[in-house]
């Protein structure tokens, strides 16, 4: 992570739409090399922030910076540099994973070696199987596989892991870090606080379209801890989901 | 920043209109619309209505029999020359469609160019059979005066026999088939894509990639397009093999038939984006596609004539697109007209090309 280098500069965003304010007034950064966390409940604003950033949806207000290029005069540039997977996305519903990844490559004017992408992502059998025919986890993997096409700056992921079973939650943390380690900045919505902490170097809390917090999710615990915060109960080693990874196993299940 | 490689719309394009050509021809409903039920018609029509069409000609009494274009009428199986009509009965039986056409041929006195003066009597009651007896009678002209342009360098007479085409069943019925089919890929086809591309979020992912809106569209009508021609043509050459469908010209008549399906088949998406547009689900498609496909196909002339309706609905008949379309794809095919001479036809397509078309884009939805 290089705090020097802001790769998302947000300023003062503000999205209404006819009756609600989607997003008030958000700021924040993200920095090169980072996984950022948009953290909040449902119908915060994050995907709404998000799909602004990605140059999928006008704002009413504020200042967007991607890589430099402003959202109002260089979507198209932005596109170029970003991977988006949306919270909702479907793909042609009769063609193979292979020939969707050509397409994509079409669509990035990139060359690939489709099996190489499906690779990457673990579901280098499933080449020939079409999209409805996976299972969620294999569906967001192929997702992710999308948005690597045209080797991206920074990757978009809204809401990746809801719906996943924990197997396939953990394999998707995986992956995520392995783009995170490959130099890539990864911007990344949850409602999962489990998920944040594991994942995220740093992350914002959305609540009512306005930031309510933004640091590591180790200091944002200390905060707390030092107003003198204490759980009601006394914590055991494990959790009840790691009884459940331990006796189903933790290796990639995709049915 | 890196160096840009630039970035071609073109490409995109084409990566979207591969896609989503394998797609539709995976999607069994299309393929049935667009190949299957204009088949299914024209191999029912082909063997029901074989041979049935003929011309009913009556010969006026003082009609010169003894010359070349009476011998080769004679020889045209589709047109029934009876002379046994009175001249008092021909009037009424021309106006209640009992008889298509009278004829009366007469010989010019020596000299005179044209030797034959060649008068023939129709009505609006079988319009269309009137028009085919034309088109044999010009037909039968062109033979006989290129066959005469020739003679004078050849000492010796010969005989001319003069081969008229026969105008079958399958020669009506194709290019109305044919209309049809374009009609229901091009509304039903282009209305459900589109509206299932912005439900699914297919549109949503693509607009997330650097192409541009009029590229996604551009794509997928490319590959909408060549998926009704390929249709279009092999319904020409089933037709042409298995029913001898008449191809006047052989493959430029072919060609020129493609030429009118391209154009009918981009005013029809015209009224597919627009359905698209006006639809707010799947299940509101078919109603409003209906209202605009059912009329046509009813009333264009894709499975009788025009003038067999009656004369209150006629103009309704006369401004339907896909009348247009069917009457010039006759023309190209069996008169062997050239798209220059069918220009008028292609003029009023042309017109509900631009009216659409304003109202497509006013209508439609990108998500």
């Amino acid at each position: 992570m290089n705090r020097e280098n802001s790769i998302i500069r947000v300023k003062d965003l503000v999205k209404h739409y006819e009756q609600i304010q989607a997003v008030n007034g958000i700021s924040f950064d993200v920095y090169e090399g980072e996984i950022f966390g948009l953290l909040g409940p449902n119908g915060a604003g994050k995907t709404t922030t998000l799909e602004i950033i990605e140059t999928l949806r006008e704002k009413t207000s504020g200042e967007i910076y991607v890589e430099g290029l402003s959202v109002d005069k260089d979507a198209n540039r932005i596109k170029k540099i970003i991977g988006v997977q949306l919270q909702a996305a479907g793909y042609y519903p009769s063609l193979t994973l292979l020939e969707l990844l050509r397409l994509f490559s079409g669509l990035y004017n990139v060359k690939i070696v489709p099996m190489e992408m499906l690779k990457l992502v673990g579901l280098e059998d499933r080449g020939n199987a079409k999209y409805k025919e996976l299972s969620g986890g294999q569906k967001q993997r192929f997702s992710i596989c999308t948005t690597l096409i045209n080797r991206p700056k920074i990757v978009f992921l809204d809401e990746p892991t809801t719906g996943l079973d924990p197997q396939a939650r953990r394999n998707l943390w995986d992956l995520i870090r392995m783009i995170r380690d490959k130099g890539t900045t990864v911007v990344i919505t949850t409602h999962y606080m489990d998920e944040a902490e594991n994942l995220c170097d740093r992350v914002a809390i959305v609540e009512k379209g306005k930031i309510i917090a933004l640091d590591t999710p180790d200091k944002l615990i200390d905060a707390l801890v030092a107003k003198g915060f204490e759980r009601k109960k006394e914590v055991k080693q494990a959790n009840l989901e790691d009884v459940f990874l331990a006796l189903t196993g933790q290796e990639w299940r995709d049915e | 920043m890196m160096e840009e490689k630039k970035y071609s719309q073109i490409k995109a394009m084409f990566a979207i209109a591969r896609a989503s050509l394998r797609s539709t021809t995976r999607s069994p409903s299309a393929v049935v619309f667009t190949l299957a039920f204009p088949l299914i018609f024209i191999v029912v029509f082909g063997f029901i209505g074989g041979g049935a069409f003929s011309v009913d000609v009556a010969v006026k009494k003082d009609c010169d029999k003894n010359n070349p274009i009476y011998q080769a009428l004679l020889n045209v199986p589709v047109v029934k020359l009876d002379t046994s009509v009175t001249e008092a009965d021909m009037k009424t039986n021309l106006e209640k469609g009992r008889i298509d056409a009278t004829l009366s041929i007469k010989v010019n006195s020596a000299g005179v160019m044209p030797q034959y003066s060649v008068s023939v009597e129709t009505s609006n009651a079988s319009r269309e059979r009137g028009n085919i007896l034309k088109s044999v009678l010009n037909n039968i002209f062109y033979t006989i005066n290129t066959e005469i342009a020739r003679i004078p360098t050849v000492a010796e007479l010969k005989e001319t026999e003069v081969n008229v085409r026969e105008y079958k069943t399958i020669d009506f019925i194709l290019p109305g088939q044919l209309g049809f089919s374009l009609l229901s890929s091009g509304v039903f086809g282009t209305a459900f894509v589109f509206l299932s591309l912005r439900q699914t979020l297919v549109i949503k992912r693509f607009f997330a990639t650097p192409i541009q809106r009029p590229f996604i569209v551009l794509g997928e009508a490319l590959s909408r397009l060549v998926f009704a021609l390929t249709g279009a043509l092999i319904i020409i050459l089933i037709g042409h093999y298995a029913f001898g469908f008449t191809l006047i010209h052989g493959i430029a008549t072919v060609i020129n038939m493609l030429v009118l399906s391209t154009l009918g088949l981009i005013v029809f998406m015209g009224f597919g984006f627009a359905v698209s547009g006006i639809a707010k689900n799947e299940s509101s498609i078919p109603p409003i596609a209906n209202i605009i496909t059912l009329p046509q196909f009813l009333l264009s002339g894709t499975f009788f004539s025009i003038s067999a309706f009656p004369s209150w609905l006629q103009p309704i008949c006369n401004v339907l697109p896909l009348t247009y379309l069917n009457d010039a794809m006759r023309k190209v095919a069996f008169e062997g007209a050239s798209l220059f001479s069918v220009g008028h036809q292609i003029g009023i397509i042309c017109l509900w090309g631009v009216a659409i078309y304003i109202l497509a884009v006013k209508v439609f939805k990108w998500e």
